[in-house]
């Protein structure tokens, strides 16, 4: 019984890992970066979360659809003013922009909301589920994160696959110039997936938050590593692939917490990830792929 | 008034003047042929008028707009359809999707559905794999896809940067016919060719470019007869 709440714990925290992978991967596929601000957009989308329904007073569900806004503007202003202009430049130096904005943000969020944690209520609620004559307790906010991750992903794996902006999407990733021809303004499509990268990422931060409620300005970027790493795990560029790998790292870390140390889950996270990355380097479900010359 | 007017084109890469001042214009319904050796700048040309380049000054006019200055993804609305050199293809987008991707700028459905028709009776080895992925075409069928992707925009021009390239003969004469065909049914043609023998067969005028100026402009049908050129060009 204590196994099967394990893996059900470690498969709530890696949908919260594959949400924030999404980001990472789909903007890696589409603008050949790595955004490393991704991670500080969860916490940026928690905070809105918790002033909306603390100060404002909002019903949860308002203040996740706020706070999706917020974060989705926030998405395309960063692209704009920080990203935009290097998209001719080299990518080292796209790089350190990025990591430069999540300091910014951090530093926003420390200006804006001090430095002592605040204590986030989770959006779904104390609820839950007791099975086998209570031997088995599912808190709400697991099931409501498991089923979020199963409707973002098929929401996106049919937007992708189906519609006429999916397709653009991804007739940019492969080719930036020869899409421009077709009339897609690459611009625009690049915008496009910050901003739902960056909606995602509000949900993330939010059932993250509802279910490990210290928020402070660092809150993001730890899982945002995590799920960067999760996004290499699974193959970065592939949305299947960032689903996997997130669920994945949230099972080993849980896992590795109960049965051998809390202390050591992470280091063990990150030794999985070498070998992973030692035997098959473009990932789980990533493809090889040959530079042009 | 002619379709498509350039005058006193010049772009640069970095310091590298690579079109010199050229002037040229190409009226509805021609094949105009742009011929050279390699480096001349018959692509870098192609890819000014479909806005993949700027120029640093010069105007391009195109039906009575200039187009110099447009972003690149409204100069196919104009009717300005470019299929660049080697292809450029999705590879991992099937037949299908890569000529719904060549009609993104149309909305009608029934009218996209009726190009579509008519790239499927123009190429039907595309109808035949339809569902399967660019990238395991053979090269033949790559040209007829990027060439059928390229029509689904309905284009009022057609930009063609070396059509013939890494085909075998025989391919290179069916694709030829194609372009003929195309032209018959009103789209007027740009041609850029290294196979300069057989795109002087089908052009009506022709251009010649050496390292980034025209140097010469005549009737098809004249180059093929100009000593200069049969020997530079022609391997006669």
């Amino acid at each position: 019984m204590t196994f099967l709440s394990h893996l059900i714990n470690g498969v709530s925290l890696g949908s919260v890992y594959a949400i924030i992978a999404l980001g990472y991967t789909m903007v890696y596929g589409i603008a050949k970066m790595l955004n490393f601000a991704h991670g500080d957009v969860i916490m940026v989308g928690a905070y809105i979360s918790f002033c909306t329904t603390s100060y404002l007073g909002l019903s949860p569900f308002v203040s996740v659809l706020f706070s999706i806004f917020v974060c989705t503007v926030l998405g395309i202003v960063i692209e704009r003013l920080a990203y935009k202009p290097l998209r001719q430049a080299p990518s080292l130096a796209v790089l350190i922009t990025a990591i430069g904005v999540s300091y910014f943000l951090q530093n926003a969020a420390l200006l804006i909301w001090g430095s002592s944690p605040k204590t986030f209520t989770s959006v779904v609620g104390n609820w839950s589920v007791r099975l086998f004559d209570g031997q088995l307790v599912i808190s709400g906010v697991a099931i409501v994160t498991i089923l979020a991750c199963i409707i973002i992903m098929l929401c996106l794996t049919l937007f992708i696959n189906r519609t006429k902006m999916g397709t653009a999407m991804r007739a940019v990733s492969e080719d930036k110039a020869a899409a421009g021809l077709m009339g897609i303004n690459v611009n625009t499509t690049i915008s496009m997936t910050f901003a739902i990268g960056s909606g995602l990422a509000a949900i993330a931060g939010i059932l993250m938050c509802s279910a490990y409620p210290t928020l402070m300005p660092t809150t993001g970027s730890m899982p945002g590593i995590k799920a960067f790493t999760a996004a290499v795990f699974g193959g970065i560029g592939s949305i299947p692939g960032a689903m996997l790998g997130g669920i994945l790292l949230g099972l080993i870390e849980i896992f590795s917490k109960a049965y051998i140390s809390t202390q050591l889950s992470d280091a063990i996270v990150f030794a999985v990830l070498i070998v992973v990355l030692i035997v098959k380097p473009d990932g789980l479900l990533g493809k090889h792929v040959s530079e042009k010359v | 008034m002619s379709m498509l007017t350039v005058e006193n084109l010049n772009v640069y890469y970095g310091v590298i003047h690579a079109l010199k001042n050229i002037s040229f214009h190409v009226e509805e319904k021609e094949i105009v042929a742009l011929i050279g050796a390699n480096g001349a700048g018959k692509t870098t040309t192609l890819q000014t008028v479909s806005g993949m380049l700027r120029a640093k000054s010069g105007s391009i006019r195109f039906a009575d707009r200039e187009i110099s200055r447009m972003p690149e993804h409204l100069i196919v609305k104009q009717g300005i359809s470019h299929v660049p050199e080697g292809r450029r293809m999705f590879a991992n987008l099937t037949v299908l999707e890569n000529l719904k991707m060549g009609a993104f700028t149309r909305k009608d459905k029934k009218e996209i559905d009726d190009s579509l028709s008519m790239v499927y009776e123009r190429f039907p080895r595309l109808k035949e794999r339809t569902r399967q992925l660019a990238g395991t075409l053979s090269g033949g069928e790559q040209q007829m896809l990027a060439m059928g992707r390229a029509l689904m925009s309905n284009p009022r021009i057609l930009l063609l940067d070396e059509p013939s390239m890494g085909l075998s003969p025989l391919l290179v004469s069916e694709i030829f016919d194609i372009i003929q065909a195309i032209n018959k049914q009103g789209v007027t043609i740009l041609l850029v060719e290294q196979n300069a023998k057989k795109a002087l067969s089908i052009a009506n005028r022709a251009y010649v470019l050496e390292t980034g100026s025209i140097v010469k402009e005549d009737s098809a049908q004249a180059l093929l007869n100009d000593d200069a050129i049969k020997k530079a060009y022609l391997g006669e």
